[in-house]
């Protein structure tokens, strides 16, 4: 199994473990946080939601392709979901490889196909009292931006660790 | 303009169901043969209809109770009965069926009737699987049956081919399950086991914003719809789902689907809306 869910807070630091190898010389994590803004809206809070038997194959299937177009070692990806804070962790994923080239390619596939192919939906509450879920509502009237989040809707900073490069 | 030409019905049931290894006009369903069935649906809908048999099936049992048309130009197969119809009364346009088509109803002819083009050679569905036009569920014109004969005199023999090289009215079918043929014992069991259960029991579950218009994360339901594509139309009319269909994916039995699988009794589907993990 290379992805899974957790209704807790993400343990990265085991998380980690689970990739090392004695042939890999690195590895690269993404963090996904919840952030304050979005779209000029001050967010509060964000809750997750995932129909989860589905989202557990098909994340499955986007890993397994990373580790088939990639040459890396290990890759996993764990998604939060449930109700988050500002600056909690959403989504993690590492990869582990004998250089460090191929391990951020995959990192960056990965949790690019992870945000558009895998059935998480996220509502988003505003300090205004709104509340919306991202790319159903306001989007509602663009259709050509359905299963493709546009860039600007990001949610979280990013904070990439590269530990041990060659 | 032939418009004011009536619309006769013809049943092809001259087929050698070689696939089947049986007759598919004796095929039962809902204890009714489908040679019956056909006949008693486009009795509905035109003034006569007629059964296109071979020479050799005129003491056929299962034919012989109906009008006939026997074969008497063209040689065998499909072309022949339609030309063989249109030279019993060449005044005649004819709905022609199949003899293999379970799921056809009352709505897929009335549709197929209220388009009628008389100025094209047919008026015919599309398939669903290809695009392509299907000859066997369409309304042929007296205007054909000239380019049929030359069809066939330049060795033509496929009513599918005809159509796509000398144009016809087409029509994107409203339910893509009503012209699915049954061409195999697996297909002819699968046909009863879901004539015999409509209107089927589905599960769906809802997700999301589909969730909170529904008011509901799951439920049972009965439903007529035979995909997920109709099945959407149902719920969205009557929960008021504000994403149009293109803006969702589909899942059945927790995984991708199409919007024009069949749905079996049992199924259960998932609309999902726009993704947005990560």
């Amino acid at each position: 199994m290379h992805f899974r869910f957790t209704e807790s807070a993400i343990d990265t630091e085991s998380a980690r473990r689970e990739l090392q190898t004695s042939s890999a010389g690195g590895y690269v994590s993404f963090e996904g946080w919840v952030r304050d803004l979005n779209e000029g809206q001050e967010v509060t809070r964000l809750e997750y939601e995932a129909f989860q038997e589905l989202a557990v194959k098909e994340g499955d299937r986007i890993v397994a392709e990373a580790l088939r177009r990639f040459p890396v070692k290990h890759a996993l990806c764990i998604h939060r979901v449930g109700s988050l804070k500002i600056r909690d962790m959403a989504v993690w994923v590492g990869v582990s490889s004998v250089h460090r080239g191929e391990a951020f390619d995959a990192c960056r596939f990965i949790i690019d196909e992870v945000k558009h192919r895998v059935p998480i939906w996220k509502k988003e509450h505003y300090r205004s009292g709104d509340s919306g879920w991202v790319n159903c509502e306001r989007c509602a009237a663009a259709p050509q931006h359905s299963h493709a989040e546009p860039e600007h809707a990001e949610h979280h900073h990013e904070r990439v660790a590269v530990l041990n490069p060659k | 303009m032939s418009s004011s030409s009536p619309v006769y019905g013809l049943i092809l049931a001259g087929g050698s169901s070689r696939r089947m290894n049986r007759d598919k006009a004796t095929l039962e369903y809902q204890g009714k043969t489908q040679l019956d069935r056909a006949f008693e649906l486009a009795s509905r809908h035109v003034t006569q209809v007629f059964v296109s048999v071979r020479a050799d099936q005129t003491l056929d049992p299962t034919r012989a109770q109906r009008p006939m048309i026997v074969d008497s130009v063209g040689g065998e197969g499909p072309i022949a009965g339609i030309r063989s119809a249109l030279a019993a009364h060449p005044k005649a346009a004819w709905l022609v069926l199949a003899c293999d088509l379970p799921y056809l109803s009352d709505a897929a002819l009335d549709y197929l009737l209220r388009r009628r083009d008389a100025a094209a050679f047919a008026t015919a569905y599309t398939s669903a699987h290809d695009g392509l036009p299907e000859p066997l569920c369409a309304i042929w014109e007296p205007s054909a049956a000239e380019a049929l004969a030359d069809y066939q005199a330049g060795g033509g023999h496929c009513p599918r081919k005809f159509l796509i090289r000398h144009g016809a009215r087409l029509l994107e079918p409203q339910d893509t399950r009503a012209l699915e043929n049954v061409n195999t014992p697996e297909e002819y069991r699968q046909a009863i086991a879901t004539l015999d259960q409509a209107p089927m029991q589905l599960k769906i579950q809802y997700y999301a914003l589909m969730r909170e218009q529904a008011g509901r994360s799951e439920e049972t339901l009965e439903t007529s719809a035979s995909t997920p594509a109709g099945l959407y139309q149902e719920l969205a009319a009557r929960y008021g789902f504000t994403l149009s269909r293109d803006q969702l994916k589909v899942a059945v039995n927790s995984e991708f689907s199409d919007w024009s699988r069949k749905l079996n009794v049992g199924d259960a589907v998932v609309f999902i809306p726009p993704v947005a993990g990560g």
